[in-house]
Parts: C-alpha cells; sequence; structure tokens
C-alpha cells in the first residue's frame, strides 16, 4: 500500500521535472535545426549556422554587453544597501522594526511594470531622464529586498558574542565588522551577489519602461520574437542555459565538498572529545 | 588605549621567545581592581547594589552565587560592555569610566568560550595581536608559544569544530593571554563541560594563574569550583556582595544565613541568643539549649543556629554539653560518607553525615541515639535568607 | 538604535541607517508616491504644466471607461468597457493560474518534504531550480515554439493518434495560462515545501495511527500546518502573473488582453505617463488587495510571507 503510493509520487516527480526540462530541450535543440523558422519539428537537418550568425550579430553582443553592465552595477549597489539593511533591522526591534521590515519586504510584492513607471516618473521629475541607470535604479529598489532576506537569515544564526569577544581583545569597531562579521556573512553576500546579477539579467518589465533607447537582451529578444525571429536566438539561449547550468552545477559541488570538510571535522572533535576518557 | 595596552603591544610585538613567567610570582603586568561602591540599575531594576571589594594583583578571586545576582553584570562592567551606574571601577588605580571593553587592559573568556569559528586555531589566537597591527610571522610564533602554554601542540592549523571541548577551552585561554591582560575575566566557562573534565580543567586553570601572574577573576554558581580554586571568594546575591573571605573562611566562618545555606549543607535551628558573651553565646530552640559562637550581627530571635552535617557527632551515649536525642529515620549511603537522618523527640528533623573510612558504626533506622554540636564548629548567624535585606 | 551603537559604532552605524535611508526613500517612497501625484494630473504639454489646466483630478482613472463591448462573465451578458474587461479578467485569469499552480505543486512539495530521501534532495534541487535561472523570456520562448500551429506537441499528438487535425493553441488566454503556470509554479513549489518540511512527521504518523484516511490526514493536520507556505505561494504567484508582461505578449492573441499590455500602450505608445501612472496605481492597489486578503484568509503576517 506505502510503496504503491510512493511509486506515484515518484511518478509524478518524474513527470514533473520532465515539464520543466523538456520545453528547454525543445528551445536548445531549435538552436541546431536547418529550419529558418525556430523550431525542433519538422527537422531539417543539423546545422551550426545560428551559433555563427548569433556570433556576427552586433546588435546581440551589444545588448549583451548592456545587460551584464546593469546587472553588475545592481550587485554592487544591491548588495551592500540589502547587507546594511539587514544588519540594521537585525539590531533594532519593536513597532519600528515592524514598520521598516515592512518597507523593506514590499518591493517584492509590487509589480515590476508599477515599479518601472515610478522610477520613471520620479527621476524624471527630478530631470533625470530615462536611460538603463534608471534602469539599475528600479532593479535595485526589489533586488535589495532579496539581499537583506537572505542576510538576514544568515544574521540570525550569528552568535553575537563574537563581536564582545573581539571587541575585548581590543578589536576597532571597523575590525570587528571586516574580520568577524562580514566573514560569517560571506556565504549570504556571495548568494546575494548571485541573485542580484541573474534577477537584473531576467529583469523585463522595469527595464522596458526605464531604459530609454538601450537594448538589454531581454528587451532585445522580446523585440525580435515580436518582429520575425530565427533561431539565433535559440543558440543564444542554449549558452545562457549551459552557462548558468555550468554555474550552479560548480557551486552544488563546492558546496558539498564544504560540507564534507565541515563534518570531518566536527567528527574529529568528537573524537578528541572521546580520546579524553 | 590605556598606558598598560601600549605595554602590552610593545611587549608582544618585541617579544620572539616564549616567555613563561615565575610560578606564582605576580609580575608588573597584573592589576589591582578596584570595585568603588559600584551599581548598576536595569530600568528600575538594581542588578548591583553598592559592591566595594579590591582585588589584589595576581590574585585568583571568584564571585560565587546563584543565577541573576548580579556576578555577571559586574564582570561586564569590568570589561566594559556595561558602565556602572554610580560608583567607580579602577584598574592598576586607573579609573576606567568611559574607556570601552576594547580599550581596557582585559581580557574575558566567555561562557559559551566565543572563539572565532572561521579562522583557524592559532589565528584565533593571535587575532588580539593582529588588530594591533603586530606583523604576521610574530603573531604566528606568539600563537605557537601559547599554544605550548597551554599544552595544545600542533593545533596552530586546526579549526575549532576539530577540538574537542577542553580543547576549545584551552584555546580560549590562550586566546584571551595573548593581548598580555592585567586581568582576566572568566564567565563560568566549565559549565559546558562534562563533570571530568571540568575537575581536570579545574587544576589547569589554577596552573595556568600561578605560571602567568595574571589576576584572575572568575564567575561561578559552583561552590566548589570557586573553593578549590580560588585565593579569595566573593559570596553575592541580590547584587550584593555578603562576604569576601578566602574559601576556608567562607565555609567554616560565614557571616550570615545566606552564606552559610549557599555554600554547603546546614542543620538550621530558630531560637533566641540567650547570655551572649564576645563571640559566644547561648541559644535557646525548642529541642534545647546551645552553646554556639555569635557571628556579627546576630541577636534577639532574628538569628538562627547553623551546624554543618559534618560537624555533628552520632553517638549512643549523650555528650557532655550541646547533646541532644534522637530517633535515626532514615539513613542514605552516598559514596564517600553517609547522611543519617533522625528525628528529636518534637519531630524536628536533623541531619549527621559520617565520613565513610570504616570507622563509623552505620546505625539501622528507629535506634535511639544523640546528637552533638561542636560549640567551636556551629555558628549563630543572623538569618538572610532572604539575602540584601 | 542603541544596540547597533554599542556593536558597530558610530560611523557604521551612520553607513547602515544612510544606506537604508537611500533605499527605502529614494527608491521606493518617493518613487511610489510620485507616481500616485502624477495619476491625478492632466496629461499636458510641457508649457501647460503649473498652468491653469494642471489640478488634481480623477480624470485618469477616468479613462478605464469608454469603449463598451459585450461581455460575458459567469452566464450574464452585459456591456463593459474594453479596459475594465481587460483589469477584470486579468484578475480573474491570474486566480486561476494561482490555483492551478497550488494543484500542480502540493503533491510535489509533499513528496520533497515528507517522501523523498534526504540524500536525493540536493540533486533534485538542483534539478527544480535550472528553469528558475533561465530567463522567464526564454521559458516563455520555448512554449512559443512547442504550441506553434506546426509546432512538435501538434505532431506528437497527432502522431500518437489523439488528435486528428492540428489544433491553434495559440488562442484565447489558454497559451497565456500555459505560459504563466509554467514560468511561476516553482514559485509555489518552494514555499509549500518549506512550511511543510517543517511539520513534525510524527504529526502524520500520529494521525494515521489514529485511523485517519489520507486525504483527512491532509485535509486537517497537513494543510492547516502548510497555511503560512500556501499563502506566500499564492501571493507570488498571483503577483507576478498579474504584473506579467512577457507572457501575455509572446503567448497571447489579440483575443487575450493583460492588463499590463494595456499600461504598457499607455505609456509607450501614447505616451500617455500620467493616465500610465494611474493605470499602474490601480494595479498595484488590486495587488495589495490580494496579498492583505491572503493574510486575513490564511492568518498570516507579512513576515511569514517574504521568506
Amino acid at each position: 500500500m506505502h510503496n504503491n503510493r510512493n511509486f506515484f509520487f515518484h511518478l509524478y516527480m518524474a513527470l514533473f521535472l520532465a515539464y520543466l526540462l523538456i520545453p528547454l530541450l525543445v528551445m536548445g535543440g531549435a538552436a541546431f535545426n536547418a529550419s529558418k523558422l525556430p523550431t525542433i519539428y519538422p527537422w531539417k537537418g543539423w546545422t551550426d549556422q545560428w551559433f555563427i550568425e548569433l556570433w556576427n550579430d552586433n546588435r546581440i553582443w551589444g545588448a549583451f554587453a548592456n545587460t551584464l553592465l546593469v546587472a553588475l552595477a545592481v550587485a554592487i549597489i544591491a548588495v551592500p544597501i540589502g547587507t546594511a539593511a539587514a544588519i540594521l533591522i537585525n539590531s533594532i526591534s519593536g513597532r519600528i522594526r515592524s514598520v521598516l521590515y515592512g518597507m523593506m519586504v514590499a518591493p517584492i510584492l509590487i509589480p515590476g511594470v508599477v515599479i518601472g513607471i515610478s522610477t520613471l516618473l520620479f527621476w524624471n521629475n527630478l530631470s533625470v531622464g530615462s536611460g538603463l541607470h534608471l534602469s539599475v535604479l528600479g532593479q535595485v529598489s526589489y533586488i535589495a529586498s532579496f539581499v537583506m532576506l537572505l542576510v538576514l537569515a544568515r544574521l540570525q544564526s550569528f552568535d553575537p558574542s563574537l563581536e564582545e569577544a573581539a571587541l575585548d581583545l581590543g578589536a576597532s569597531h571597523g575590525q570587528v565588522m571586516r574580520r568577524i562579521l562580514l566573514p560569517h556573512l560571506y556565504p549570504a553576500i556571495g548568494a546575494g551577489a548571485a541573485i542580484s546579477f541573474f534577477q537584473s539579467i531576467e529583469n523585463f518589465n522595469v527595464t522596458l519602461f526605464t531604459r530609454g533607447g538601450a537594448d538589454t537582451l531581454t528587451v532585445y529578444v522580446f523585440s525580435k520574437v515580436r518582429s520575425g525571429i530565427t533561431p539565433t536566438i535559440n543558440a543564444l539561449a542554449l549558452l545562457l542555459i549551459l552557462f548558468t547550468l555550468g554555474a550552479a552545477v560548480w557551486y552544488e559541488i563546492s558546496r558539498r565538498r564544504k560540507e564534507a570538510v565541515q563534518r570531518a571535522y566536527e567528527e574529529e572533535g568528537i573524537r578528541a572529545e572521546a580520546a579524553l576518557h | 588605549m590605556t598606558t598598560a595596552s601600549h605595554d602590552i603591544l610593545n611587549v608582544a610585538a618585541e617579544s620572539d621567545e616564549v616567555k613563561i613567567r615565575p610560578r606564582g610570582k605576580a609580575t608588573s603586568m597584573s592589576a589591582a581592581i578596584e570595585l568603588d561602591n559600584v551599581c548598576c540599575d536595569f530600568g528600575k531594576f538594581r542588578a548591583v547594589d553598592h559592591v566595594n571589594v579590591t582585588i589584589q594583583p595576581g590574585e585568583f578571586f571568584s564571585f560565587l552565587g546563584p543565577s541573576g545576582c548580579g556576578k555577571t553584570t559586574i564582570l561586564r562592567m569590568i570589561s566594559g560592555f556595561i558602565e556602572p551606574t554610580q560608583g567607580a571601577i579602577r584598574i592598576g588605580g586607573k579609573d576606567m569610566k568611559g574607556q570601552r571593553a576594547n580599550q581596557r587592559p582585559t581580557a574575558l573568556i566567555f561562557q559559551n568560550l566565543a572563539l572565532f569559528p572561521l579562522m583557524p586555531i592559532w589565528e584565533n589566537i593571535a587575532f588580539g595581536l593582529e588588530v594591533r597591527g603586530v606583523d604576521k610571522a610574530k603573531r604566528r610564533a606568539r600563537a605557537e608559544e601559547l599554544l605550548a602554554l597551554v599544552d595544545l601542540h600542533d593545533s596552530a592549523d586546526k579549526m575549532v569544530s576539530q577540538l574537542s571541548g577542553g580543547q576549545k577551552q584551552r584555546v580560549a585561554i590562550a586566546r584571551a593571554l595573548a593581548v598580555e591582560p592585567s586581568v582576566m575575566l572568566l564567565d563560568e566557562p566549565l559549565s559546558a563541560l562534562d563533570l571530568k573534565l571540568r575537575q581536570h580543567m579545574r587544576a589547569e586553570l589554577r596552573a595556568i594563574q600561578k605560571r602567568t601572574g595574571v589576576t584572575f577573576i572568575y564567575i561561578t554558581h559552583d561552590q566548589g569550583e570557586a573553593l578549590a580554586m580560588s585565593d579569595r571568594v566573593g559570596v553575592m546575591s541580590q547584587g550584593k556582595l555578603q562576604q569576601v573571605a578566602n574559601p576556608r573562611d567562607i565555609y567554616n566562618n560565614p557571616v550570615n544565613g545566606f552564606v552559610a545555606s549557599f555554600v554547603g549543607e546546614n542543620n538550621i535551628l530558630a531560637g533566641d541568643v540567650k547570655k551572649a558573651s564576645a563571640g559566644a553565646a547561648q541559644f535557646s530552640t525548642a529541642i534545647g539549649e546551645f552553646q554556639a559562637r555569635l557571628g556579627a550581627g546576630a541577636n534577639g530571635k532574628t538569628a538562627k543556629l547553623y551546624i554543618r552535617p559534618e560537624h555533628v557527632i552520632l553517638s549512643a551515649k549523650r555528650g557532655k554539653e550541646n547533646s541532644v536525642p534522637v530517633t535515626v529515620s532514615e539513613v542514605s549511603f552516598e559514596g564517600n560518607f553517609i547522611a543519617v537522618q533522625a528525628k528529636t523527640a518534637n519531630g524536628t528533623n536533623l541531619v549527621a553525615e559520617l565520613r565513610n573510612d570504616g570507622s563509623a558504626t552505620v546505625p539501622s533506622i528507629g535506634t535511639k541515639m544523640h546528637m552533638t554540636f561542636d560549640a567551636q564548629r556551629s555558628s549563630i548567624l543572623p538569618d538572610t535568607s532572604s539575602a540584601g535585606a | 538604535m542603541q544596540d547597533l551603537l554599542r556593536r558597530y559604532g558610530t560611523t557604521l552605524t551612520y553607513v547602515c541607517i544612510g544606506l537604508t535611508f537611500f533605499w527605502l526613500v529614494m527608491l521606493v517612497l518617493l518613487p511610489n508616491f510620485t507616481m500616485l501625484e502624477s495619476s491625478f494630473r492632466p496629461y499636458l504639454a510641457k508649457v501647460d504644466e503649473g498652468g491653469p489646466l494642471d489640478f488634481y483630478s480623477l480624470g485618469n482613472y477616468g479613462k478605464i471607461l469608454g469603449n463598451n463591448v459585450d461581455t460575458t462573465l459567469f452566464g450574464i451578458t452585459f456591456p463593459m468597457p474594453v479596459r475594465v474587461k481587460v483589469f477584470v479578467l486579468t484578475i480573474i485569469y491570474s486566480a486561476v493560474v494561482t490555483v492551478i499552480t497550488f494543484v500542480l505543486a502540493y503533491p510535489l512539495a509533499y513528496y520533497l518534504a515528507k517522501i523523498v530521501s534526504p540524500k536525493s534532495l540536493p540533486t533534485l534541487f538542483l534539478l527544480l531550480f535550472v528553469p528558475l535561472w533561465v530567463s522567464e523570456i526564454l521559458r516563455s520562448f520555448a512554449w512559443w515554439i512547442i504550441l506553434a500551429f506546426k509546432g512538435p506537441l501538434n505532431a506528437v499528438l497527432m502522431s500518437v493518434g489523439i488528435i486528428d487535425s492540428e489544433i491553434r493553441w495559440i488562442a484565447g488566454f489558454s497559451p497565456v495560462i500555459i505560459g504563466l503556470v509554467y514560468t511561476y509554479v516553482l514559485f509555489m513549489v518552494f514555499p509549500l515545501y518549506n512550511s511543510m518540511q517543517s511539520l513534525d512527521s510524527n504529526q502524520i504518523e500520529a494521525a494515521e495511527d489514529l485511523g485517519s484516511p489520507w486525504w483527512r490526514t491532509h485535509w486537517r493536520v497537513i494543510l492547516p500546518h502548510a497555511k503560512p507556505g500556501i499563502a506566500s505561494g499564492a501571493v507570488m504567484v498571483f503577483m507576478l502573473s498579474a504584473g506579467s508582461l512577457l507572457v501575455p505578449s509572446l503567448l497571447g492573441s489579440t483575443t487575450s488582453g493583460w492588463f499590463t499590455q494595456t499600461i504598457q500602450e499607455i505609456m509607450l505608445g501614447s505616451q500617455d505617463w500620467n493616465a500610465g501612472a494611474a493605470f499602474a496605481f490601480m494595479l498595484l492597489i488590486a495587488c495589495t488587495l490580494f496579498v492583505s486578503l491572503m493574510m486575513r484568509v490564511f492568518g498570516v503576517k507579512l513576515s511569514d510571507i517574504a521568506k
């Protein structure tokens, strides 16, 4: 009975993964199809033509460079803001804390269209015209929330007596921050930077309203999809997927390695304990 | 930064070889700590109430008391994490007012040790030197010396999680010693260890203190620890320092009921002080009249008679004086001693402890015997079981 | 505050406060306030700004009215302004997407939290995360390929013999719903998983031990425990769906207007930023109402939702 039920759950999991992954395979596969339209059916034979066209498409690379630039700027601004906000919220309490926390979380729940429009109008009122710099500011406004939540979660596992111990040993406040608190937060800050970067690359809604005339990858792909698309987009998509997949696997492997080292350490500690008795 | 910690810096920066100070001799490094009429309030609650004590250079001093008695607050005031509401703290004669934790010549060992989990052992130990700008090679050398001092060789490059509880303890001590503090403050550092290791570390801590000559201020609620390690003990209750004395006097000559009952067991009898003379008195109770030492401040009906169970003599015949007939009601074997509970004619419970050295005959339940109190070792003390009043 | 100063000193405290202030005031509060303010002002030529024509009114909000079309909702046919219809349908279909993702995600989250061996969890999560790392536009694009009239889905269905002739998938709201569900289902899976995973398995076993059938165990034990996860997943999926512009634009047709497309048309087509602000504000209000409704229904706090 139990095994039966579990079988259906396993099957469901497999189907779900197929549902998630097959569309990506379809899209990747279309990059190798000699058909002029992006599809895997009908199959008109293998080709590397679309990768060559991608390589020669200067507009794509321009948009790609813009995207990376924006993503980098967003990560550089959102990470310090989110970290500072998390540290701030972690050391206050009471009513102010819940109000501030609500304000910090709210941007995640605001539709991107709204963020885009409000950012555009506000900076336009201050005579700052639209352009990718506004896209950066608009994206930071909600991406900083993700960073804040990640860092705050990590802060909650921090033992404040470590700070006191460092102060007691004569460290200045700056040294406490640099040597004790930040190293503890690095995993969350790193994850925050990665999330900021990828969220920014993904972003469409905010960018669309704030970009002025500049292209980012999503905006460019969007315009191509509407105005006659070629499988160069698929070639690009496949490269992006492989890149992110590679990064994700590398991250997972290094995480597991670290975990194994930590576990070995702890076992050694327990053995050392036992050896004393 | 204080002059003292400047000295620390210079010595640390210049020393390239192991400096283990001569045994039991205080060096110029250790300093006296004066708590002058110190009070600390948290809102309306007075956590520390007019504490006055001077701790000598090189002394091992313990604050002993139940949780919430204010001992940890005292420690945090000395280390600079809390400012006293009133009164002054002087270290080496210098008023610490306005000096922050990172400017004081103190080193605190935390209850949870607070070792930095992301640094290897040697960086933990050398952290105090690192923040003072000592260069890396010297830091490393100093860390190795200190590891040798605490008997932890070959552990410099290990991570904290690789060590056992006792080893972590030693790293914490080495880390505190690295900044060559005038005063070491220890906040119940042994409470996380198991019983055996705790007893081993007591001796170890005492030995390290003797070797380095640094003033140790130790906080504990464990009377065994305090009595075994300290030169002097300050017993605290409800923010007030009840008694400061060497361990022997704390146990044998407690000044009031609180100290007597917090440190060790007692038979406690209510009654009335009669015929008081210098240092002694007749004490009249419901089960008879007893001759005993008279503590300061004990008079009238507020006083009580305190007799340690191991000072009660159990015999078949009636003693010459201070003796009372009893019926044995329970005998429990505790290992190194045997506790004999007995009732007097009016039902008062009394306890005597017999050493399990083969000399005493263990009575059986129901036996009629006599309990005799040694007049020199029984005390009439003011009853401050709700101490602080 | 006091704690912050004690722990990190004056400079770092000011840095923290300064950065947070810049974020919340310059990037969140003031832009939204400006948007609200502009939504009450008329769309004027530059020279008329500040002149006699520049006064507050609800005129921009009125622009949602006009162009009545016959609408059939719940079996009743009545005339309705086309933009209002688009707004209402956006809300309704976003809710439909939310329900579908919940149905799809619930068994999966339960499987991940309570059935699968913890050893294979990291690998499964890695696989589940793959689509999340692929951008939304590429995921919709994938379905654009799959659902094409002469595309692979029709080919597969015909070769298996389920259908005789191609189906025109890209029509009406169904492709939009398919795309939104695919794009946002994981935002339902992870919060659900998080909340179920914190349930003590002994509770499930205790319920079974007491003779509860599986559906009752889910209804009385697991679902109530998963409330914060459901609320959080529902809020995320609804908000993302209602706010999505890519998916409806890519997979939609002329018969499937989405409110974000209306806003885009006004902002970037007509360049009427004031009306755009008013419409954006209406979308914001709709989302806020949905968030508060979920918090009320599931009895959770904002801090439970944002995790």
